[in-house]
C-alpha cells in the first residue's frame, strides 16, 4: 500500500493520533502530560502546516495490545489519521507497528523500551524515538564496572523483558572485566522485596543491578533504602527509571542510584526552556519521553513541511535525512531501521543535601556518545539493513 | 427425562407458556440478526468483531453462571488458551488454514475446561471460584514464561489467511460475516443446551442442588460438562479475537479478564441468553468512547461505579430489567 510519494497532504489535514497509558502503570512518564507536549509542538506551528490543519486525536491503550490494536485500525482505516505518536507498552508498540505497516501509515514510539521494536520487530512505517534496553544496560553496566564496581548481583523480573535486561548487562559486564557473582529471579508484580535485597546484600557484590522496571523497581528501590544497602557501600543501578519514579521516591530514597536516561530537563538551557513552558502547562518537569514526543512531532511537521507530503514513506525519508538538533538531542540522526541514535547520559541521584527543589534530581555523570550507546547496525537483525 | 408426576393441565398451560415465549423469542433473534447483518454497513467492522468475540465468551460464561449457578472466576485461562494456541499455530505453519487454527485453539481450551473441572467441581460457591481462579493464575504464570508466547510482547502479526481456502478474510467484511456465523454458530448451541432436558438439569441445580441430587441425578457429572461446553465456547471466542485482531497477548489471560466477562454478563442479565451479548456490548462500547474522552483516566472508577449500582439495584441485569418491564405492561 505504501505506493509512490505523492506531494500532496491526504483529507486536506495532517491527522496526528496520540496513544498512551492515560489511566494505568505508565501514566505518569507518558499519559496526559504526553498529550500536552504534542499539543505543544503543534501548537508551535500554529496548528497549520502548509497551510493545511494539524488535528489531533488521542486514546488511553489501558496499556493492552487489543485496545491499542483496535483503536490504531480504526484511526488509520476510518478516520484518516496520518501518524501515530505516544506508544508506550512494548507490546502495544509492536502490536500498532504491525498494522502501521499493513495500512502504510507512520508510527513514531516514544515510551517503550525493548530495543526489538527496531530490531526483529523493525517495519519501515515506524521510528523508536528515544531510548531503548541496549543503552540502557549499556550505558549504566559499563560505566559502573569502569568506576570500579566489578562484582555484580542481578535482580530480575521474571519475565521475558527482565530476562533481555539481565542478559544484557551480563553481556556488557562480562565485556568490561566484571563478574556476575550472583542472580535472583522476583516474580512478576512483587510488592516485597525484602528477601530479595537481604540476599543481594548478603552477597556481597559491589554493585546490585534491578532488572525490571515500574513498580517493581520503586518498591526495590525504598526496601533497599529501609535496610540501608547504598550506606553500606553497595552500588544501587537501576536499569530503567524515570525521572517521575525518582520523584516519586524522593531524594532521600533514591540518592546515589545510577541511570541511564536519554533526556534531563536541567541538563542545557534549551531543555531547561522547553522544560519551564511544559511545567507551566502541567506543574510538573517533563521526563525523557515527553520530551520525546514534542521534539519528534517537531521533526515530523517539519518533514511534512519539506517534503509538501503526509505519505509514510517520504516523511519518513526525510526524516531521516534531516539531522536533529533541538531541545532533546545534539546530531540525533534517525537511522535505516527507524531506530533515532542519540547522546545517552549516565545520571546519578542526587542526595537530600545537594537537591535544590524536588526536580533537582540527577547529577549528569557522564555523556555517552551515540555510537557507543546504541546497538549498531552491524548486529542489526532487522531485514531493513540485514537485506542491503 | 423422567417427569411425569404433572397433572395434565398444569403440563399443557406451561407448554403454551413455552410456545409463545419461543416465538418472541425467535421474532427477536430475526430482528437482532437482520440488524447484525446490516451493522458493518454503518458501523466499523473490526469494532463489531470485538463486540462479537466477547459476546460469545459472556455467552459462554453465563451458561456456568446464569443457568448452572457455577461463578467460574478462571475463564480468562480459556479464553488465552484459545488465543495463544490459534495464534502459535497459525504463525508456525503457515500452510494451515484458518478454521483448523480455530478448531485446534478451542480443542485445547476444551481440555483444559475438562481438567479445571475435574478439580474445581469438588468444592461449591466462593471455594469454587477461588480454585478457578488459582488455576488460572497458574495457566498465566505458564504463559508469562513459555517462550512460544513471546512473553509480555504477546504473539503479533499472525496471518488472517483465508476461510477454507476460498475466502479471503484480509478483507474486514469478509472476517466480519465469518465472525458473525460463529457467534450465532455458538449462541444458537447455548440457546439449544438451555432448552434441552440437559439444560433443564442445569437450572434445577442452580436453583436447589440437594433436591437434584435426591431426584437421582448425577450432579457433578451435569456441572463437568457444562464448564467443558462453556470453557470450550470461551476458547473459541479467543481463538476468532486472535484472528480477527492477528494478536494474542497476556492481557486475555490475565485475571481481570475473568472479572471483566463477569461484568458483562451480570450487567446485561445472568440467566438471560441476550444479557451476555447486550452486556458485552455495551462494556467494550463504554470502554471505547470513554477512552476517546477526557475520561480516559476515569475509566476504570466508572466501571466500578456501574458494577456495584448494577449489584445493588438492578440484579437482573440490562436485559433482566427490559423483560420485567414487559411483562409488567405488556404481558
Amino acid at each position: 500500500m505504501a505506493g509512490a510519494a505523492q506531494a500532496e497532504i491526504s483529507n486536506d489535514m495532517v491527522k496526528i493520533g496520540y496513544l498512551a497509558d492515560m489511566s494505568g502503570t505508565y501514566r505518569d512518564l507518558a499519559g496526559p502530560n504526553g498529550l500536552i507536549a504534542l499539543e505543544m509542538a503543534v501548537a508551535d506551528f500554529g496548528g497549520q502546516v502548509n497551510g493545511k490543519n494539524i488535528e489531533i486525536v488521542s486514546a488511553d491503550d489501558r496499556n493492552s495490545p487489543d485496545v491499542a490494536s483496535s483503536t490504531a485500525r480504526r484511526w488509520v482505516e476510518n478516520d484518516n489519521v496520518d501518524m501515530i505518536a505516544g506508544l508506550v507498552a512494548s507490546s502495544v508498540s509492536i502490536a500498532v507497528s504491525d498494522i502501521l505497516e499493513e495500512s502504510g501509515k507512520l508510527g513514531i514510539v516514544s515510551g517503550s523500551a525493548a530495543s526489538s521494536i527496531t530490531n526483529e520487530h523493525c517495519t519501515p512505517n515506524h521510528i523508536h524515538y528515544v531510548y531503548d534496553t541496549y543503552p540502557l544496560a549499556n550505558g549504566t553496566a559499563s560505566a559502573i564496572v569502569k568506576e570500579g564496581g566489578k562484582t555484580w548481583f542481578i535482580l530480575t523480573a521474571d519475565y521475558a523483558f527482565g530476562h533481555a535486561l539481565e542478559a544484557d548487562v551480563t553481556r556488557v559486564v562480562e565485556a568490561n572485566g566484571g563478574e556476575v557473582i550472583g542472580t535472583i529471579r522476583h516474580p512478576f508484580p512483587t510488592p516485597d522485596f525484602s528477601s530479595f535485597i537481604l540476599q543481594a546484600q548478603g552477597s556481597g557484590a559491589d554493585v546490585v543491578a534491578l532488572a525490571n522496571a515500574g513498580a517493581d523497581t520503586t518498591n526495590a528501590i525504598t526496601t533497599a533504602g529501609e535496610f540501608g544497602l547504598t550506606q553500606s557501600g553497595q552500588t544501587l543501578a537501576a536499569l530503567l527509571l524515570f525521572l517521575t519514579d525518582v520523584h516519586a521516591l524522593g531524594a532521600e530514597a533514591a540518592q546515589g542510584i545510577q541511570l541511564t536516561t536519554g533526556w534531563y530537563w536541567d541538563m542545557n538551557a534549551d531543555a531547561r526552556a522547553w522544560s519551564d513552558r511544559f511545567m507551566e502547562e502541567t506543574g510538573v518537569r517533563p521526563t525523557m519521553v515527553h520530551a520525546g514526543i514534542y521534539s519528534s512531532t517537531i521533526q515530523y511537521l517539519n518533514a511534512v513541511k519539506a517534503t509538501g507530503s503526509d505519505e509514510a514513506q517520504a516523511v519518513r525519508k526525510q526524516m531521516i535525512a534531516t539531522p536533529i538538533n533541538d531541545m532533546f538531542a545534539t546530531n540525533g540522526r534517525i537511522r535505516e531501521d527507524g531506530r533515532m541514535v542519540h547522546d545517552m547520559y549516565l545520571a546519578q541521584v542526587k542526595t537530600p543535601a545537594e537537591s535544590t527543589n524536588e526536580w533537582d534530581l540527577y547529577n549528569i555523570v557522564r555523556t555517552i556518545p551515540a555510537e557507543e550507546a546504541f546497538r549498531p547496525l552491524s548486529e542489526s537483525q532487522c531485514p531493513l539493513v540485514t537485506s542491503k | 427425562m423422567s417427569n411425569s408426576v404433572n397433572p395434565a393441565d398444569i403440563h399443557k398451560t406451561m407448554l403454551d407458556q413455552q410456545k409463545s415465549e419461543h416465538r418472541r423469542r425467535l421474532i427477536l433473534n430475526l430482528v437482532l440478526l437482520a440488524l447484525l447483518m446490516v451493522a458493518p454497513m454503518v458501523m466499523y467492522p473490526v469494532f463489531l468483531m470485538k463486540i462479537l468475540c466477547f459476546a460469545l465468551f459472556a455467552v459462554a460464561f453465563n451458561l456456568l453462571l446464569g443457568f448452572t449457578g457455577l461463578l467460574s472466576f478462571g475463564h480468562a485461562a480459556f479464553l488465552a488458551s484459545g488465543a495463544y494456541t490459534t495464534g502459535y499455530l497459525l504463525t508456525t505453519f503457515s500452510g494451515l488454514s484458518t478454521e483448523l487454527g480455530i478448531i485446534a485453539g478451542t480443542l485445547v481450551a476444551t481440555l483444559l475446561g475438562l481438567g479445571f473441572a475435574l478439580v474445581a467441581i469438588r468444592r461449591q460457591g466462593i471455594y469454587f471460584a477461588m480454585i478457578t481462579l488459582a488455576l488460572s493464575q497458574l495457566v498465566f504464570f505458564f504463559f508469562v514464561q513459555s517462550s512460544f508466547t513471546g512473553g509480555e510482547d504477546g504473539l503479533h502479526g499472525i496471518p488472517r489467511g483465508q476461510f477454507l481456502g476460498l475466502i479471503d478474510l484480509n478483507d474486514n467484511l469478509n472476517m466480519y460475516y465469518f465472525v458473525l456465523a460463529v457467534f450465532l454458530a455458538g449462541y444458537l448451541l447455548v440457546q439449544r443446551i438451555v432448552d434441552s432436558p440437559y439444560g433443564q438439569v442445569l437450572k434445577a441445580i442452580k436453583q436447589n442442588e440437594p433436591r437434584a441430587i435426591s431426584l437421582g441425578y448425577n450432579v457433578n457429572r451435569y456441572k463437568i460438562i457444562a464448564f467443558v461446553i462453556s470453557a470450550g465456547l470461551a476458547g473459541l471466542a479467543g481463538s476468532m479475537k486472535t484472528v480477527v485482531f492477528q494478536l494474542a497477548s497476556l492481557n486475555d489471560a490475565h485475571w481481570h479478564m475473568s472479572g471483566e466477562v463477569i461484568l458483562m454478563t451480570l450487567l446485561g442479565g445472568t440467566g438471560t441468553l441476550l444479557g451476555p451479548v447486550v452486556g458485552a456490548a455495551f462494556v467494550v462500547n463504554l470502554e471505547y468512547q470513554l477512552s476517546q474522552g477526557p475520561l480516559a483516566d476515569w475509566v476504570d472508577a466508572i466501571l466500578g461505579t456501574i458494577f456495584v449500582l448494577t449489584v445493588l439495584m438492578f440484579q437482573s441485569g440490562i436485559v433482566g430489567q427490559v423483560q420485567k418491564f414487559m411483562k409488567k405492561n405488556i404481558g
